[in-house]
C-alpha cells in the first residue's frame, strides 16, 4: 500500500473572502484562485471584463511573486539578470523586463521597480515563483546584494480601469495624481502606513497595485474597504477568468503560453524592452546570434472570419490546409465583441491581413491576421 | 435549485423531456453555471443521427469548451438556430433553452437516465467535491 502526498494547492490570504463571496475557484499554477464572481455581485467574466474597461474592477493577485534586490550593486545584479536597461529607472519608477536563460529565452517576465537607491523589486509570476527566486540568488552571487524572496510577505490587489485612481484616491493620503504610468509611490492607505502603490497592472488599462501586509484580517479589511469606496464608481470584483480576456486583448504576454524556455525575445516581439545595447546580460551573446541567422517565426494577432473560436494549442494552417502554427492564446473578447488568438507563425505569414485558418475539431475555419493590440486604452482626455 | 420533474437527466448534464417518440434536448441549470458566460453554441443539422452516450455538438463559454453528449439514440429533427446568435439564452434559462428535437430510436434507452430528485443529488455531490 503507498500513499501518494496531494499536491498542497496554496492559498492567498484571501482565500476564505472569496469563498464567502461566492467565487467560482479554480486551480491555477498550484494555486486556488478565484477565476470569476458571482452575477449577484456584478460578476462573471463578460461583466468583470467591462467593468474593467468602463469602471474599475479589483482583483486578489496575491499569487504573484516578489524578489527583493539590496545593496550597493543591486542595480549591476538588476542589470545583470534582466533584459531592459535598469540604470535608465529613477527612483520610483518601474519597467517591464524579463529574466532571460543563456540562449535568450524565458525564465519569467517581470515589472522591476526601483524602490530606493539600492533597492529594487522584481514583481514575477505564480508559477514561476520558486524558480525565478532560485534563479535570481544563484545568478546574483557575485554582486554585493542581497537577495530577498518577499512573496509571502504582500497581499497584492489590483485595482483597475479608467476609475481606479478614483476609488484608490479615497483611500490614501498619497497624490495618486502625481504618480505616471509604471511608477510607483508609498503612502498612508486604509490606516496602514508606507504602503506600496504601483501604477501598473495586466489589464491593458489604467490602474494601481497595491502592496499589503499579508496577515489575513488586514488583507480582508483592506479588500473589503476597496470594494466599499468603489462603490459609488460600480466596482466589481474579478477573478483570473477575467484577467485572462483582458490581457489578451491588449497582447500582453502570459508565461507558458507568448514566452517560455524554448520562444526566444524577438519570436515574442519584445524587442523594445530588450536593451542591446547594454555592455552585458544573461542571453545577450545568443540573442545577437540570433539575429544574425534571423527570425523564423513571430507572435501575431488573429481574428476569427468565421464561426468558432481558436483556443490554446489549436492548429495554424494556411489557406490550404497546411500546419503552419499554433496558437498561443485563444478566446472571445468580450470588450471588442471577436473572437482573437496569438499565434506563432512563419514571417511570411505574419503580414496584416494574411488569411489564414485555425483547427477546430477537425475543421479549418477561416481567420485573418491583425494588426495588434487588439486594444489600446483611450487616451485620457481628463 | 429544484430541477423540473417533467424530463430526464444525464450525468453529463443534459436533459431530455420526452413526448411520445419525440424529444428535446438541453443542458441543465448546473451545466450552465459551471461553464460561466456562453458565447456559442454547436449543434448538429437536422437528420444527423445521435447514439446515446455520443458526443453530438459543443458549447463554448468564454473559459471552458464542452461536449454535448446524446442522452439517447434517435434522429435530429430541429435544430435551435436560435443559440447561434443568442447562446447567452442557455445562462438565462437552461432548462427553456432547448438545443435539439429528435425522435427516439429506442426509448428503453430512457431508463438509464436519472431522475430530477436523483440528478439533483448527483450535483450536490458533484459541487461538493
Amino acid at each position: 500500500m503507498s500513499s501518494v502526498d496531494a499536491p498542497t494547492i496554496r492559498k492567498t490570504a484571501l482565500n476564505a473572502v472569496h469563498r464567502q463571496m461566492g467565487a467560482k475557484m479554480v486551480e491555477f499554477n498550484g494555486w486556488d484562485m478565484p477565476v470569476e464572481y458571482p452575477a449577484s455581485l456584478g460578476g462573471g467574466i463578460i461583466a468583470e471584463h467591462m467593468a474593467v474597461r468602463t469602471a474599475v474592477g479589483i482583483f486578489d493577485v496575491s499569487h504573484m511573486g516578489d524578489i527583493r534586490l539590496a545593496g550597493p550593486q543591486a542595480l549591476a545584479a538588476v542589470q545583470h539578470i534582466s533584459m531592459n536597461d535598469a540604470s535608465r529607472l529613477a527612483m520610483g519608477q518601474a519597467q517591464y523586463s524579463a529574466l532571460l536563460y543563456p540562449q535568450g529565452t524565458f525564465v519569467d517576465d517581470v515589472i522591476v521597480h526601483r524602490l530606493a537607491d539600492d533597492e529594487y523589486l522584481l514583481v514575477i509570476n505564480a508559477g514561476t515563483r520558486e524558480k525565478d527566486f532560485d534563479w535570481v540568488r544563484d545568478n546574483t552571487r557575485k554582486f554585493d546584494c542581497a537577495v530577498e524572496n518577499l512573496s509571502d510577505d504582500f497581499t497584492q490587489i489590483a485595482i483597475q480601469g479608467p476609475k481606479g485612481v478614483n476609488l484608490l484616491q479615497k483611500l490614501t493620503d498619497a497624490d495618486l495624481s502625481a504618480v505616471k504610468f509604471y511608477w510607483i509611490t508609498r503612502g498612508k492607505l486604509c490606516g496602514l502606513s508606507n504602503i506600496l502603490m504601483g501604477r501598473t497592472g495586466y489589464t491593458a488599462e489604467d490602474g494601481f497595485e497595491i502592496y499589503i501586509p499579508a496577515d489575513e484580517d488586514t488583507s480582508a479589511r483592506v479588500w473589503n474597504e476597496v470594494l466599499a469606496a468603489g462603490k459609488e464608481f460600480g466596482v466589481v470584483p474579478c477573478g483570473l477568468g477575467a484577467r485572462n480576456t483582458l490581457r489578451l486583448e491588449g497582447k500582453l504576454p502570459l508565461y507558458g503560453h507568448e514566452i517560455s524556455d524554448t520562444i526566444n525575445v524577438w519570436e515574442a516581439g519584445l524587442d523594445r524592452f530588450c536593451k542591446m545595447e547594454k555592455p552585458e546580460f544573461i542571453g545577450k551573446e545568443s540573442l545577437e546570434k540570433a539575429k544574425a541567422a534571423g527570425v523564423k517565426r513571430t507572435l501575431v494577432g488573429v481574428e476569427m472570419t468565421e464561426r468558432g473560436i481558436a483556443r490554446d494549442g489549436y492548429k495554424v494552417l494556411d489557406s490550404s490546409g497546411r500546419e503552419i502554427g499554433y496558437v498561443t492564446s485563444g478566446s472571445p473578447a468580450p470588450f471588442l465583441k471577436k473572437n482573437i488568438a496569438l499565434a506563432y507563425v512563419p514571417l511570411e505569414f505574419a503580414v496584416v491581413g494574411t488569411p489564414v485558418k485555425v483547427e477546430i475539431r477537425g475543421q479549418g475555419v477561416g481567420a485573418v491576421i491583425v494588426p495588434t493590440p487588439f486594444y489600446k486604452r483611450p487616451k485620457k482626455t481628463s | 435549485m429544484a430541477y423540473p420533474t417533467d424530463r430526464k437527466y444525464t450525468r453529463e448534464h443534459e436533459w431530455i423531456q420526452v413526448n411520445g417518440n419525440s424529444g428535446t434536448v438541453g443542458i441543465t441549470h448546473y451545466a450552465q453555471e459551471s461553464l460561466g458566460d456562453i458565447v456559442f453554441v454547436e449543434t448538429p443539422k437536422v437528420g444527423a443521427e445521435l447514439t446515446a452516450g455520443k458526443t453530438f455538438g459543443t458549447v463554448e463559454s468564454v473559459k471552458a469548451v464542452s461536449d454535448l453528449f446524446a442522452p439517447v439514440s434517435g434522429t435530429v429533427t430541429e435544430v435551435n438556430a436560435d443559440l447561434a446568435t443568442s447562446p447567452e439564452k442557455v445562462n438565462k434559462d437552461a432548462h427553456g433553452s432547448w438545443m435539439v428535437k429528435m425522435t427516439l430510436k429506442n426509448p428503453k434507452e430512457l431508463d438509464a437516465l436519472l431522475s430530477a430528485a436523483d440528478y439533483e443529488k448527483f450535483v450536490a455531490e458533484e459541487a461538493g467535491h
